[in-house]
């Protein structure tokens, strides 16, 4: 069973033997060919039941969620069940700013955001506002431990989610926040609110498409944020602090600061997710922002590889696209993709068991020049050898 | 439908109610009811606490175990003892309701009961052999929880005709809620004194089985020192699969409860909420610590009660997870402490 | 030591049950098997409460099987509503009295089939922008039957309106969709502006009623619906049991506290009949005695089935008509079981669009211009429109639970 699971190590090897050069020109390469996927959708990959282009910027948020949960769970070792309550922050920052119902909407003419670029105003605002609640909820719970800390943060995404529910006065409740606001791009006689708007339904290059361009870009730019920082200080203390806590605090490492920051920074990209997807429904409620999500989101970097950013993206489309393509599949009178659930339930325990490390597992690349230095060390042994 | 917010406290204000008045009417109700479903969180509870206090693992599935013992209940007296599902109560007299109800209960502890131990043998025997981090028990534990949820969700519907699915069961009434005596104007009706006396008889032979029985002293001894205890002759893991067993029956027994208390509470996700709420109660008594889950369930169910009679009854789940944090950041060992493996309980 | 602590507990537990047991009483009515309660209709009220007699000599309804030698291109009818989840019984009978209609046209007019296609929202607003779409992504269809709920109408509308698609729901009940100014939206029925203020007045006029609590679910319908009832009651709705649950909730202890201590001659639930039933039953439980009633959502022989006896009495309205006469055997035959609740609607809005395909509109544009401009009998009233898709004629239907 272990061998099914391992074709991830021998890409893993045949990658970390490409040179820099190489590998952004295959990352060029791939991001060039996921761009032109929802235009040129090859057939065994097209999702008939809905819109392939809506999929792939869901796939878009979701991978950015992974990529911040890798922060926290993967990299410093924090086991957070809550993440889904930053990506409610998030959405609800930018809904609480621009959304009709909202008792606090800055939008035109009242406000100071007018429509066209409110929706981008309003990113680094809910960014900005989730790291900051990253740092209220971080303070007290990060004295705590392993699954209590897991509990904890359990605990505190429920009542984000619960207070949203609950506050009917300023997040409308159940009812949720409607017409909240997007980026106007490319407005044409046909769609007058711009490519964005979910006037732009149909074809291959409809809002969902535009949608997943605008992830990718910030998927690569997050990407090369987040790799720098795993070669710095900061990310050689986070493995520190996740192999084994208390060695590192007495090497001096100190543990409590770095949690934090791997909680700040996991919450801001969390929030980030959160203003796209706001934008994209253009309607944020409470329902989406439930624990059995965070557990999706959970198992997306579980399953890519805990660590490993590039292997919780892939993670995450298989955790957003394969339930999609599976959607009016049926067998047996049960849809299959209703089962997705049970599929992913099933694929964390199989994991667990037999390939806890993911199917991409994380290989440590703590030196920020290891490459030059390995190959600086390998031909400084000939000369000694040869006398 | 857009409120005009004098000031965004205000908004905030109004939709947490401080209702003083309502609490004070209802005091002695909100109490009496309270203790009853802190009856049905602390048999839960003990399941958690039992295997937390042995293995160091936080079994999530185990609220799953609880919703497959409703289902098992449902499914003795439905198809097994024929009653039909109606809105309105069976009256079939005194001896015979108990006699229903105690074959029912012995049938969802069956269900239960297995399935937690084949819970065990799945997920976390393997786990166990192959010497996993605590991570990853925790991580299995989740995995399992949504297989068993949507097996009942979707597959179920398939295997048995009008099981499962998205909708709760329809309701199959035995005991008709009648008030038998008052206390301080609180009404307490058969079922409380059923779901309350049944919860207490039944901590009282779990903890006769844990302080006086050789099953009970293996358990008390792996949970104190694992090592020690195979060293001196018993066998780990048949002492984990009587925990796990303990923790089934009871979970049975808890849904055969709840089951009186809510008839039409039995579907799929019915035990998520509940399996959270009963893990409050044991962290909040002291988890690993038996009477602690006893006195964690019933505090849990009435501070439950008091903040839904003040607050407003949308903010009841939110107590419970707001004193669940509280709790793990404040005293994270609980008010009466780890104990399962010392000498005193 | 150790043999007398489980005699001592058996004992007690023997004790206890016996307790429990010796209180209730003998049974009188046996075996809690189905109650013979159903939904009987009352009485057509105007939105001031008072009755208004059925129109005599009102015309024959359109039948959707219309002259028979309809001839049309192929083309397709689309449904949407919750088909699955927690609502899919309500979407199930919009879905069949569509489909009634549809084959009912398709059996008469062999010159002209056309195919119903449903698409499930699962009463997710979310889920609904998902759909919505594929819906109007799909050349075929030129009509929609749907959305259901009104949550789901408000997050799609606009997509139907930049479509040009013309949607007309037999259920969404809430009034601001018809403010949005969407030119594709139409209402089969009644909206809450209507119902509420209807039932307050019968309640109040009718009935003579001096207090009420109000309870809603927080949900959009029933928001919408308990203020319009608070508003008309006015002082009568007492703002000390003003209520909200949550839809989902099993135990409303704290709310029949509420209730109880504030005694009111009647409590009224505006919206959907599973938490309605529970409310109801744990209402009677505690000893509540007074009128139970609520809108359209609690219409549901469901409602009843949940609820027992406690439902004995219950006064509910609805903008839809009484399902009877030919279209309720009609449907009864077909579907095995007596239409639901909005099922009518679902029939006469696919007739009303059918009879359009009929007549020659067989684009999105014509088929939206003839419901525009319609004005004709269905089997549950008459139906013509105003400019912002809301009927002319606004009567509810008041019914008993007897």
């Amino acid at each position: 069973m272990s061998v099914l699971l391992a074709p991830g190590d021998v890409l893993r090897r045949w990658w970390s033997e490409l040179t820099r050069v190489q590998k952004w020109a295959f990352g060029a390469i791939g991001f060039g060919a996921l761009a032109l996927l929802p235009v040129y959708t090859p057939a065994f990959l097209d999702t008939p039941g809905i819109s392939f282009g809506g999929t792939m910027a869901q796939f878009a948020m979701v991978a950015i969620i992974a990529i911040g949960l890798n922060v926290v769970v993967g990299q410093a070792g924090l086991l957070d069940l809550g993440y889904v309550g930053f990506y409610a922050v998030g959405a609800y920052t930018v809904a609480l700013l621009t959304s009709p119902d909202s008792p606090w909407n800055r939008v035109a003419p009242d406000g100071w955001l007018h429509e066209n670029w409110a929706w981008l105003a309003c990113v680094p605002i809910a960014m900005a506002v989730t790291a900051l609640a990253g740092l209220i909820l971080g303070f007290p719970t990060l004295r705590v431990r392993g699954d209590y800390l897991a509990i904890v943060t359990l605990g505190f995404g429920e009542i984000i989610r619960l207070l949203a529910d609950n506050l009917a006065g300023v997040t409308n409740g159940p009812r949720g926040l409607n017409g909240v606001a997007y980026p106007h791009f490319g407005a044409t006689e046909d769609l007058p609110h711009g490519v964005f708007s979910s006037g732009n339904s149909s074809g291959d290059v409809n809002y969902g498409t535009w949608w997943f361009w605008l992830g990718l870009i910030l998927i690569v730019v997050i990407l090369l944020l987040v790799g720098n920082l795993e070669r710095s200080r900061v990310g050689r203390a986070w493995v520190a602090v996740r192999e084994d806590e208390d060695a590192a605090e007495s090497m001096g490492v100190n543990t409590f600061r770095f949690k934090l920051w791997a909680f700040v920074i996991g919450a801001a990209i969390g929030g980030l997710s959160g203003a796209l997807y706001a934008g994209q429904v253009q309607y944020v409620a409470p329902p989406t922002f439930n624990i059995i999500n965070s557990m999706l989101f959970l198992c997306a970097v579980v399953l890519g590889g805990q660590g490993n950013k590039l292997g919780v993206i892939f993670g995450a489309f298989v955790i957003v696209y394969l339930p999609n393509r599976l959607l009016g599949v049926e067998l047996m009178g049960v849809n299959l993709g209703d089962l997705k659930y049970l599929f992913f339930g099933l694929a964390l325990v199989v994991l667990m068991i037999f390939r806890p490390q993911g199917l991409f597992p994380v290989r440590q690349q703590l030196l920020t020049y290891g490459r030059s230095a390995r190959t600086l060390l390998a031909s400084a042994d000939e000369p000694k050898a040869a006398r | 439908m857009i409120q005009e917010c004098i000031g965004q406290y205000v908004c905030l204000a109004g939709d947490i109610g401080f209702n003083v008045e309502n609490l004070r009417t209802g005091f002695w109700q909100f109490t009496i009811d309270g203790l009853a479903w802190g009856a049905i969180y602390a048999l839960v509870a003990v399941g958690y606490t039992l295997v937390f206090g042995v293995l160091r693992l936080i079994n999530f599935a185990h609220s799953e175990i609880f919703m497959l013992g409703m289902f098992g209940a449902y499914f003795c007296l439905d198809l097994i003892l024929g009653f039909a599902p109606s809105g309105n109560a069976y009256d079939r007299g005194v001896a015979l309701t108990v006699f229903y109800l105690g074959v029912a209960m012995l049938f969802a502890m069956a269900v239960s009961g297995s399935a937690a131990v084949g819970l065990e043998f799945v997920a976390y025997r393997p786990l166990r052999r192959r010497n996993a981090r605590p991570l990853t028990f925790l991580i299995t534990a989740i995995g399992m929880s949504f297989v068993l949820q949507e097996f009942v969700h979707f597959v179920l519907p398939e295997i048995i005709e009008g099981y499962g699915g998205s909708n709760a069961q329809q309701p199959i009434i035995l005991v008709q809620p009648r008030t038998q005596f008052e206390v301080f104007g609180a009404s307490v009706t058969n079922v409380t004194l059923v779901i309350v006396i049944s919860a207490l008889v039944l901590a009282r032979l779990t903890y006769l089985f844990v302080h006086r029985t050789k099953f009970g002293r293996g358990i008390r001894a792996v949970a104190q020192d694992p090592t020690t205890a195979t060293l001196m002759g018993v066998s780990r893991e048949r002492i984990i699969l009587t925990t796990f067993l303990i923790g089934g029956v009871l979970a049975g027994a808890a849904a055969l409860l709840y089951m009186l208390r809510v008839p039409q509470g039995i579907i799929y996700s019915g035990g998520f909420l509940l399996g959270i709420k009963a893990f409050s109660a044991a962290v909040l008594g002291g988890i690993g610590n038996l009477r602690g889950a006893l006195i964690g369930g019933f505090l849990l169910g009435v501070m439950e009660n008091y903040g839904q009679a003040l607050f407003g009854t949308q903010w009841r789940d939110v107590v419970a997870f707001v004193l669940l944090v509280m709790v793990l950041l404040i005293k994270p060992t609980g008010i009466l402490g780890e104990s399962l493996g010392t000498a005193r309980v | 030591m150790r043999a007398r602590a489980p005699r001592t507990v058996i004992a007690a537990s023997a004790v206890g049950l016996l307790i429990s047991g010796c209180s209730q009483q003998p049974a009188s009515d046996d075996d809690g098997a189905q109650s013979d309660l159903a939904i009987v209709q009352q009485v057509q009220i105007s939105p001031d409460g008072t009755a208004v007699a059925v129109a005599e000599g009102a015309a024959a309804p359109v039948d959707p099987a219309g002259d028979g030698a309809a001839t049309c291109p192929p083309l397709s009818l689309a449904m949407a509503g919750p088909l699955t989840g927690a609502d899919a019984p309500f979407g199930a009978h919009v879905r069949d009295g569509a489909q009634l209609a549809v084959d009912q046209h398709n059996a008469a007019n062999p010159g002209c089939q056309v195919e119903l296609k449903t698409f499930d929202t699962e009463g997710d607003p979310q889920k609904a922008t998902a759909v919505a779409p594929q819906i109007v992504d799909d050349p075929s269809i030129i009509g929609l039957v749907g959305p259901t709920w009104s949550g789901e109408t408000k997050a799609t509308g606009s997509v139907f309106d930049q479509a040009g698609l013309v949607s007309l729901t037999p259920s969404a009940t809430n009034v601001a969709l018809s403010e949005q100014g969407w030119k594709t939206f139409f209402r089969g029925l009644s909206n809450d502006g209507v119902q509420g203020p209807s039932l307050a007045n019968y309640l109040k006029n009718t009935l003579g009623v001096t207090k009420a609590c109000v309870v809603d679910d927080s949900t959009d319908a029933g928001v919408g619906q308990a203020g319009a009832v608070r508003d008309t009651l006015g002082p009568i709705a007492d703002p000390a049991c003003n209520i909200s649950i949550k839809k989902g909730d099993k135990d409303f202890s704290a709310a029949v506290n509420q209730i109880l201590g504030q005694s009111p001659g009647v409590v009224v639930f505006a919206s959907y009949y599973t938490e309605g039933a529970l409310l109801l039953q744990q209402l009677r439980d505690s000893g509540y005695t007074g009128l139970f009633a609520g809108p359209d959502g609690l219409k549901d022989p469901q409602f009843v089935k949940a609820a027992g006896q406690a439902a004995d009495g219950a006064v509910l309205s609805c903008p839809c008509g009484p399902a009877t006469g030919a279209f309720a055997e009609a449907y009864t035959d077909k579907f095995g079981q007596p239409p639901g609740t909005y099922s009518l609607e679902s029939y006469d809005l696919a007739t009303i669009l059918l009879t359009g395909i009929d007549s020659g509109a067989v684009t999105r544009s014509e088929l939206l211009d003839f419901v525009r401009t319609y004005d004709g009998q269905g089997v549950a009233r008459k139906y013509q429109w105003t400019d912002n898709g809301e009927l002319t004629s606004d009567l509810i239907w008041i019914y008993r639970v007897q």
